[in-house]
């Protein structure tokens, strides 16, 4: 498996820490984990309390603005400054040429390279005392190009005079194609053969707070970095190695952060510029990015072209799954692609499974990870192909998919799962939805027809693993003080980490302090992303908090002469379990007051080896399709997911519906509109022509059921939330519409003028 | 709240926010290419036409408070409010009228600031989120939002809590297809939507609990 395939773990670095004991198992029984508590953070994120990145203002500081290709392929001939470096306001001006600015990038690239290879690319940037002087000084510099010949689509990067985007040409496989059994004898076997090709469109991360930071330099080698990230430690690793600075010497802060969905897993370039253009001023320099520049260079889905054959017998049993996926990751390799056939080796039984990929560079924006990247794509292929599968057989597609739920993980070396909530998902979900009513339901007559829809999903990640490092800190008085340096982007970590502390500690939300996603401050975590953050950090926080009872008790009992065992925690005091009348309260103990505050460490121990842990997901739409219009509603739409334990009712439902949103914009909305024919650029970088779904585009009341079943994996049981929750949303709207139409939408996004057509065709518009 | 304006009398600044158009067309992401006709209308509250660069005078009241001013007349409110006020809790999304991020109520209506010169916000009562504080307390729509659980990054909730707040001034029972719409110019990433619509009804119960 390459890099790219696994790029929640790129971060991490290759030793884990020395093993403990032996985990404990998770709680049988808790007083505020899991409940609907309201997030620890809401009133600083509902009053403006909260300092985003982009809030933060710095005495005498810059802003600055970056200069980027108006082409699709260029070559920089010539840039003169000179009557921009005059204008009002201008302090610095950087280019290729400016000493320091040799920072590699993109592998052979760097930082402001003349030959440029998407539109966006950057070619210079200013500071300047404001951001409109900024961008006066940006437009007045003059720049020569050599426009090159693009390539804007796989066709053009295939065709046999095709540029070369790279030494190794257009083309790249990503990694050997999978293969077990024999697909060939798997389809021989087949009573029924399908074979169709789905493709899904190129999707932009577009999180609403844009891409950027404040860089301030304290003296010649101290940097400190206020940045809008998914996690500080990789930025503070990536400016460290390529700033030639010491890791301790670049601080990274970035405790509130605008939304990321992948996009911010690791450093920009803007971190560079930004503190180049802070060096050669001498001045704090804050460089965020406007809306159109994060739509053209920060990241997006790629898309991808997946065929996909599919054999069954007549019983519902799957033969045979063979997938071939072309993507397109854009003029860089720098992730997110790959990914798209690992839903077809691992979600559903099938002796015989064949899949090979491969990647195209074309003059466009360089893909990024991109929330379970991959797995919204391949299900969109293998959730619709299920259900064609199911028309044929003459099955009930949550029927079919029942009959092939594995109880191991056939793409791990059939390892058993640690559990696998797929088939409760499922069935419990089906249940919930009312599946049976609503399939057998009519689907209407006239002009608008109604359907319901299935599909199902799993992320490749999602169990979380070392490092982390936790610290808990407990004062005299009964108040903590919770270390970590994981981001929370949005998700609730903090509460969530709040609640295990709380579990074990007895403390009182308002007692609770977090600091946290600060590299000079706290402890190493990786990036939050993978649907990671909770399985990996939940049970390092355990850890340190039994760390800090442990280290309490042992003073409790020496004092009030009761073995540690008998004692537990109270609202602030040691009371003796066997005898509730003797008690004291912890700022009362002499041993405890002389040390002022009791440190617990906590680690984040690894994963069982014989297991494999996976989220899994179950998802259900019913839509009303206008067949003259080819509008489509969701009236109704139905998550269950298998994320483990739930750990905060409130913001798991909250994440489930967010995924599900998510979902429906890559199903009906969102598509990158490159300009093929005649220029390359994009069409749409911005929020108008882009359709992000907006709040009439989604069932107005959703319903998520989680499925628990008491995973152990773990010493808290939570598997990943983020991801796994969007992949089943797409295709499960498409067969809902296939349900409500009878037509197959192959294609994302389903706009209505897509459908008309296709209703057309099969002489549904009347 | 003490009157400061300096001229009742000025003509109301004759632009169409994009929210107007969202309430008359009535669907999502819909077109903001209009308010570049509003944007050219900025400027009617001063007399004398300026150099692009060239310091004006403007005395804005914001949030009940009167603030004197020497801006750029291009200057969007949405820069003065944040970076010359220091008001961050008014966001920056997209600066071109798309995203919502930025809205905050001018003499009660929800308008984006990106989309405001701060020339134009002369004369008017503008409202950003830190106005909806009691001191230290949350107003009614906030508290809302931090029960119902209406935001995950809490990026774009300062721009959908103005917009409910607006939504509960001028409609104080809102139906789900009134909410809906309100917020239809909001746009939210993470996806919270569904739990925003239960805020505004939760908003309009807190607000008719305060004022009786």
């Amino acid at each position: 498996m390459s890099r790219e395939d696994t790029y929640w773990t790129d971060d991490v670095p290759d030793q884990a820490p020395a093993q403990g004991p032996a985990p404990l198992p998770p709680w049988t029984e808790t007083r505020i984990v899991g409940k609907p508590v309201q997030r620890i953070d809401a009133y600083e994120r509902v009053s403006g309390a909260a300092t985003y990145a982009a809030d933060v203002i710095l005495p005498d500081m810059l802003h600055g603005a970056t200069l980027r290709c108006p082409h699709a392929h260029a070559m920089v001939k010539m840039i003169d400054t000179s009557a921009a470096e005059k204008m009002p306001g201008v302090r610095a001006i950087i280019t290729d040429k400016t000493p320091g600015a040799n920072i590699p990038w993109y592998g052979n690239s760097r930082l402001f390279d003349p030959h440029c290879r998407f539109e966006g690319e950057e070619v210079a940037a200013v500071a300047a005392e404001t951001p409109y002087q900024a961008w006066d000084a940006v437009r007045a510099i003059k720049v020569e190009y050599d426009v090159l010949p693009r390539i804007s689509s796989e066709e053009e990067a295939s065709a046999p005079k095709a540029p070369a985007l790279t030494d190794a040409g257009n083309r790249v496989a990503s990694g050997k194609p999978y293969e077990r059994g024999d697909v060939k004898a798997g389809f021989a076997a087949a009573d029924v053969t399908k074979e169709r090709t789905y493709t899904t469109a190129c999707e932009i991360h577009a999180p609403v707070e844009s891409f950027g930071c404040v860089a301030k330099w304290d003296g010649g080698n101290y940097l400190t970095l206020w940045d809008t990230t998914q996690g500080v430690f990789p930025i503070q690793q990536t400016v460290a190695q390529l700033l030639k600075l010491p890791l301790a010497n670049v601080r990274v802060i970035g405790p509130y952060m605008g939304g990321g969905f992948g996009s911010k897993l690791g450093a920009s370039k803007y971190e560079f510029i930004a503190a180049l253009l802070a060096k050669k001023t001498g001045r704090p320099v804050k460089l965020f990015v406007t809306r159109e520049e994060a739509m053209l260079a920060f990241g997006n889905r790629p898309p991808v072209k997946m065929t996909i054959k599919a054999g069954v017998k007549k019983d519902g049993t799957l033969t045979a799954l063979q997938m071939t996926n072309v993507g397109i990751m854009g003029a860089y390799r720098a992730g997110g692609a790959g990914g798209a056939d690992f839903v077809v080796r691992d979600l559903y039984l099938c002796p015989n499974v064949r899949v090979e990929a491969s990647d195209y560079f074309i003059n466009a924006g360089p893909s990024r990870a991109f929330r379970a990247p991959g797995h919204p794509q391949g299900a969109w292929a293998l959730e619709q192909m299920m259900d064609e599968l199911a028309e044929a057989i003459g099955m009930d597609p949550v029927e079919f998919r029942l009959k092939n739920v594995p109880a191991i993980s056939q793409a791990n070396n059939n390892l058993p799962y640690s559990t696998t909530g797929l088939k409760d998902c499922l069935a419990e979900g089906a249940k919930a939805f009312g599946w049976q009513e609503a399939r057998r339901k009519g689907t209407g007559a006239g002009a608008i027809r109604r359907g319901v829809g299935v599909a199902a999903g799993l992320w490749q990640g999602g169990a979380g693993g070392p490092p982390s490092t936790v610290i808990v800190r407990l004062f005299s008085d009964g108040s903590v003080n919770l270390n970590m340096g994981a981001s929370d982007i949005g998700t609730g970590t903090k509460t969530i980490m709040a609640q295990v502390v709380a579990e074990e500690l007895g403390v009182p939300f308002e007692r609770i302090r977090i600091e946290h996603a600060d590299t000079g401050t706290t402890q190493y975590a990786s990036a939050s992303g993978g649907s990671k953050t909770v399985p990996t950090e939940s049970p390092a926080v355990r850890n340190a908090a039994l760390d800090v009872k442990r280290q309490l008790f042992e003073i409790a009992s020496a004092e009030m002469k009761l073995p540690p065992q008998d004692l537990s925690i109270v609202e602030g005091q040691i009371v003796s379990k066997s005898d509730p009348t003797k008690k004291q309260a912890i700022g009362g103990l002499a041993g405890f007051r002389s040390r002022a505050v009791i440190v617990g460490v906590g680690y984040r121990e690894p994963n069982p080896r014989d297991r494999v842990t996976r989220p899994f997901a179950a998802q259900f739409a019913e839509v009303e399709v206008n067949t003259r219009t080819g509008e489509v509603k969701i009236l109704r739409f139905l998550a269950a997911q298998d994320s483990g334990r739930v750990m905060n009712a409130k913001t798991f439902a909250n994440q489930t519906f967010g995924a599900v949103t998510m979902g429906v914009g890559l199903a009906m909305t969102e598509a990158r509109v490159l300009d093929r024919g005649q220029t390359g650029k994009m069409v749409n970088a911005n929020l108008h022509d882009y359709k992000v779904p907006t709040a009439l585009d989604v069932a107005p009341d959703p319903i998520c059921l989680p499925i628990d079943l008491h995973d152990s994996f773990s010493n808290t049981g939570a598997k990943g939330l983020g991801e796994p929750s969007t992949v089943p949303t797409a295709p499960a709207v498409a067969n809902a519409i296939y349900h409500a139409t009878g037509v197959r939408c192959p294609d994302t996004p389903i706009t209505p003028e897509r459908l008309c057509a296709l209703l057309a065709k099969a002489g549904m518009r009347t | 709240m003490e009157d400061d304006r300096d001229d009742k009398d000025a003509p109301p600044p004759q632009s169409l926010s994009r929210r107007g158009f969202i309430a008359t067309l009535g669907t999502g992401a819909v077109a903001a290419a209009a308010t570049a006709a509003a944007v050219s209308a900025a400027g009617a509250a001063t007399s004398t036409p300026a150099d692009a660069a060239e310091m004006v005078r403007v005395t804005l009241t914001i949030n009940g408070r009167r603030q004197r001013l020497l801006v750029e007349p291009r200057w969007s409110l949405l820069f003065v409010v944040r970076d010359q006020l220091g008001l961050t809790g008014t966001k920056v999304g997209c600066e071109r009228g798309e995203c919502g991020a930025c809205t905050v109520l001018v003499d009660g209506k929800p308008r984006y600031a990106c989309m405001t010169l701060a020339v134009e916000a002369e004369g008017t009562e503008v409202t950003t989120l830190e106005g909806l504080m009691n001191g230290e307390e949350l107003g009614p729509v906030q508290q809302a939002f931090a029960e119902e659980d209406a935001f995950q990054c809490g990026y774009c909730t300062p721009g959908q809590i103005m917009a409910v707040e607006g939504l509960l001034r001028a409609n104080p029972s809102p139906t789900l297809e009134d909410a809906r719409q309100a917020v239809s110019g909001n746009l939210c990433r993470c996806g919270s939507y569904p739990l925003i619509f239960k805020a505004v009804q939760r908003g309009a119960e807190l607000r008719k609990r305060r004022t009786t």
